[in-house]
């Protein structure tokens, strides 16, 4: 178990990395969407169920949808 | 292990701060903005765990059973959403910045009084 | 401030940041050893006392359900805020995205999309009914139901475009749901104040533990936080939508093209 959480705390910490690291903000919305299944995956793992559900939800669908839908509009040229 | 989970915390919000310094892009910073708010809940649910014990959910689970601390979780677990919301808020000005200026560099949101 | 300065800047701070940060978490308790002392008082005494098996969803919605109300005002000013500044300003109006959008070819939604999307609403809806429904029971609750709700309007506007589809969105119930949800948690706890002489008290009956009629009322506190927050959601959701694909900045229009000038 312990090793789980500690795998699962290094890949947040690396995915967090890229999310920052990535500068085409296209790329970062789906970075962002896998760094919020991984931090869901943590919180499992450290016995917080509550709290994974809700980063899932939000950060795997709702965050990036958003972003997404901001990107359209910013580069869809048309003013 | 508590190297790891606390440094985990604390390198996430200091890479995320480091994105926002140097963001070339607004919805970029924005992003780094919600990593910064990633490090607090890694923070928060690493302090209230025990290596052994169950989550704080009794249905099938006899009270008394060693938990882990649900004070922190109940924090997150309300920000996660509602910090999201903020994102959003952001992410709207950002929008509305873009349309009135043509631009999404951070460096040229000091003129306020020129483009406003 | 120049980037190369603000960056030489950071680079000064975050050293020192980076020590204060160090410094605090030496204090915490090892990983794995957690000693909150208030954390292991609740999990004792939510079952026992007000018949709630999840101890998250105690602290939320009864122990702190101040906090909580807290919140969901932020939550509820945010989106305001974001549907103030996506709505149609002065010098907008409602276009279609074929008129706009010229060269970029949108392709049909396909079959595929249209059915899966519409063939999951329904579970969709069922499953962020018994997240909220659970919250006193199980992991779940208003909070991550009501995120799920919205999700499930979102397949809707999936399956079938959003440009045919917003002429049906019933705006003003949404927002009526959202602030609804709002005013029912204060309500409540002024009920409570009312009934119990405290804020927010829980003064409904307890009910047999384990019940989903249990709890007193957390299970209703669940109910209006899963409304706002799925009405929120929607809202904002919509209000982006509504941004990149109705929306149009008023410009000058194209100059007609003459259909019998030659174009050399």
């Amino acid at each position: 178990m312990n090793v789980f959480v500690g795998l699962a705390l290094v890949l947040v910490g690396v995915v967090g990395s890229l999310v920052v690291v990535i500068q085409d903000p296209l790329r970062q919305a789906l970075t962002v969407s896998l760094f919020g299944i991984l931090l869901g995956i943590v919180f499992f793992a450290v016995q917080a169920p509550d709290v994974a559900l809700s980063e899932i939800v939000v950060g795997a669908v709702a965050l990036p949808l958003m972003i997404l839908l901001a990107l359209a509009k910013l580069r869809g040229g048309v003013r | 292990m508590s190297i790891l989970a606390y440094g985990v915390a604390a390198w996430l919000l200091l890479v995320g701060l480091w994105g926002i310094v140097n963001s070339r892009n607004l919805v970029h910073q924005v992003i780094c903005v919600s990593v910064v708010q990633a490090s607090t809940y890694v923070l928060l649910v690493a302090v209230g765990y025990r290596s052994g014990a169950v989550a704080p959910v009794f249905s099938g689970v006899r009270v008394g059973t060693i938990a882990v601390d649900p004070v922190v979780q109940a924090l997150c677990l309300t920000d996660v959403v509602v910090g999201t919301t903020v994102t959003a808020l952001l992410l709207a000005l950002v929008v509305q910045w873009h349309k009135r200026t043509g631009s999404l560099d951070p460096d040229q949101v000091d003129d306020l009084d020129e483009q406003g | 401030m120049t980037p190369r300065t603000r960056r030489l800047l950071f680079l000064a701070s975050a050293p020192v940041l980076g020590i204060v940060v160090v410094a605090g978490l030496v204090g915490l308790p090892r990983f794995g050893h957690s000693t909150a002392q208030y954390g292991r008082v609740l999990n004792a005494v939510s079952v026992p006392e007000r018949h709630i098996t999840d101890v998250v969803t105690a602290v939320n919605f009864d122990y702190r359900g101040v906090d909580t109300m807290g919140e969901e005002f932020i939550f509820f000013a945010a989106v305001a805020g974001v549907v103030l500044l996506l709505g149609t300003q002065a010098d907008e109006s409602p276009g279609h995205v074929e008129d706009a959008a010229t060269g970029r070819w949108v392709p049909p939604t396909s079959d595929a999309v249209r059915v899966l999307g519409l063939a999951l609403v329904g579970p969709t809806v069922l499953f962020a009914i018994y997240v909220i429904a659970h919250g006193h029971l199980t992991p779940g609750g208003g909070f991550q139901g009501g995120v799920v709700l919205a999700t499930a309007v979102l397949l809707v506007y999936l399956a079938g475009e959003y440009q045919h589809l917003h002429g049906l969105y019933p705006d003003r119930a949404i927002e009526g749901l959202e602030a609804g949800g709002a005013a029912a948690y204060v309500a409540l706890g002024i009920a409570g104040l009312a009934l119990s002489g405290s804020f927010l008290a829980n003064w409904a009956p307890l009910g047999k533990l384990g019940h989903l009629n249990s709890a007193g009322i957390v299970p209703i506190l669940n109910v209006v936080v899963g409304a706002e927050i799925a009405a929120g959601f929607v809202l904002l959701l919509s209000a982006f939508l509504h941004q990149t694909l109705i929306l149009r900045r008023h410009v000058r229009p194209p100059a007609p093209v003459d259909p019998h000038r030659r174009q050399p």
